[in-house]
C-alpha cells in the first residue's frame, strides 16, 4: 500500500481526508486508482491531456517527480506520495 | 540616549564588556534585547545586525502582522510595509497588528502606529498602495529581505521576479484554510526560484481565495512567524536554510513536513537558458 498525503482543498473529494491508502505501480496508476475511490480526483489533478497540472507537484517520498521521470515515477509498497499545490493566501480576505 | 553601562552579574551585560559593542548601544536597548543578545549566536554583533536590516513585507495583513510584530520586537532596524488596502473588522480575527480603533485606517498607518508603539528603534517605511510593476523595482534597492505575505498568485510571481533581478533575498509563505507553505527564495546564490517549485499559477478561479474559502487566524500566526524566523536566521547567518525545501504544514493532522525543493533547469527565469529576462516579460495577471 501507498500513502498518500492530500491537500485541504482536495479534502473535500476524500470525504474530509487527509490522508488515504491507494496502489499502483507508478504515479500515474495511482492517480487513475484513486480516481475509482473518489471520482473527480484526477480532473483535478492532470489536465485535459492527462498531465498533472503545473500549478500542482506531486512527491514520491519528497522528492518531486518532475525531476524524475514524471507521471511514469515508479511506485512500491511502503512509499509516501504527498499531492501539494501552490497555494497564495496571506494578506487580504 | 543613556551610554550603556554594565551591570555586573548580568550575562548579557557581561557580554557587553567587549568594548566594540558597548559603544553602540543604549542602557534600554540592552535591557530590551537582553534575551537575545545572550543567546550564544547572536550577542551584541548579532543584535547589530538586527538593528542595521532593512526587511519589506509585500501585504500587512494575515502573515505581515505577525511577521512585523516579532521582526519589530527582535529590533529589526528599518521595516517597509507596503499594502493598499484599510483595516476592515473582518480583518482583526487574524491580522494582530490592526486594532478595533484601526478600523477603517489604512493598514499601512495602522502597522506603523502599532510597531511605533511596541519598539520606537524600529524605523518603519509605508507604503500605501499595492505593489505592482511599477513600483517593485523602486523599493528593492532600499532592501535586504523581502518577506511575501501577499494573498495571489499575480503578486507572487511579480514578487519572485523582481527579486530575482535584484538579486534579494525572498521569504514565501502562504496559506490556505487549514494549510501553510514555506520556503525561503535566493536563486543569486544558485537555490531554485518560485517558479522552479511551480512553473505556472492556478487559472483564474480554480482556486478561491481566503474570503471564500477561509482561513484560521492562528494559521496565519503561526506561518507568518516562521517566515519571520527565517529572515532573522538569514539576518545572523544561523542554522538551515529552507532554499532547497519547502516546508508544508498541516494545522489540523499538527504535522510539519519538507520536501524538496531542486533549481528545474528548465525554469523560464532562473536557468542557463531563461525566457524571461526582463520585468516586462513576466506574464501573470495579477488578478489571479
Amino acid at each position: 500500500m501507498i500513502t498518500v498525503r492530500i491537500p485541504t482543498p482536495l479534502r473535500p473529494m476524500t470525504g474530509g481526508k487527509g490522508e488515504v491508502e491507494a496502489t499502483g505501480g507508478s504515479v500515474l496508476e495511482l492517480i487513475d486508482h484513486l480516481n475509482g475511490a473518489h471520482p473527480g480526483l484526477k480532473d483535478r489533478i492532470c489536465d485535459e491531456q492527462g498531465e498533472v497540472r503545473r500549478f500542482i507537484n506531486i512527491y514520491v517520498n519528497e522528492e518531486d517527480i518532475r525531476f524524475l521521470t514524471g507521471k511514469e515515477t515508479p511506485l512500491k509498497d511502503g512509499d509516501e506520495v504527498s499531492i501539494v499545490p501552490a497555494i497564495a493566501g496571506g494578506s487580504h480576505g | 540616549m543613556r551610554a550603556a553601562s554594565a551591570k555586573p552579574g548580568n550575562a548579557a551585560n557581561e557580554r557587553f564588556q567587549h568594548p566594540d559593542v558597548m559603544m553602540d548601544f543604549t542602557e534600554d536597548q540592552i535591557q530590551r534585547y537582553s534575551r537575545q543578545i545572550i543567546l550564544p549566536d547572536v550577542g551584541g554583533k548579532g543584535q547589530r545586525k538586527l538593528l542595521e536590516a532593512k526587511v519589506l513585507l509585500i501585504g500587512a495583513g494575515g502573515l505581515g502582522s505577525p511577521i512585523a510584530l516579532y521582526l519589530g520586537a527582535a529590533g529589526i532596524g528599518t521595516i517597509g510595509l507596503i499594502d493598499g488596502d484599510v483595516v476592515d473588522l473582518s480583518n482583526l480575527q487574524r491580522q494582530v497588528l490592526h486594532t478595533t480603533n484601526t478600523v477603517g485606517v489604512p493598514k499601512v498607518e495602522s502597522g506603523r502606529r502599532l510597531l511605533a508603539a511596541l519598539n520606537p528603534d524600529v524605523t518603519v517605511n509605508t507604503y500605501q498602495e499595492n505593489i505592482g510593476m511599477d513600483n517593485i523595482m523602486k523599493l528593492l534597492p532600499e532592501y535586504d529581505i523581502v518577506l511575501d505575505g501577499s494573498d495571489n498568485f499575480g503578486t507572487r510571481f511579480l514578487v519572485n521576479d523582481a527579486c530575482f533581478f535584484a538579486k534579494k533575498t525572498l521569504i514565501s509563505g502562504s496559506i490556505f484554510r487549514f494549510e501553510g507553505q514555506l520556503t525561503t527564495i535566493k536563486p543569486h546564490e544558485g537555490y531554485p526560484c518560485y517558479r522552479c517549485l511551480y512553473p505556472e499559477p492556478p487559472p483564474a478561479g480554480l482556486v478561491p481565495n481566503c474570503q471564500e474559502a477561509g482561513v484560521l487566524g492562528v494559521l496565519a500566526g503561526t506561518i507568518g512567524i516562521l517566515q519571520a524566523n527565517e529572515a532573522i536566521k538569514e539576518i545572523l547567518g544561523l542554522g538551515d536554510t529552507l532554499a532547497d525545501r519547502l516546508l508544508i504544514y498541516d494545522a489540523l493532522e499538527m504535522k510539519f513536513r519538507k520536501v524538496g525543493r531542486p533549481k528545474d533547469p528548465k525554469c523560464p527565469l532562473c536557468s542557463d537558458n531563461p525566457t524571461i529576462t526582463t520585468l516586462e516579460e513576466h506574464h501573470v495577471s495579477c488578478s489571479i
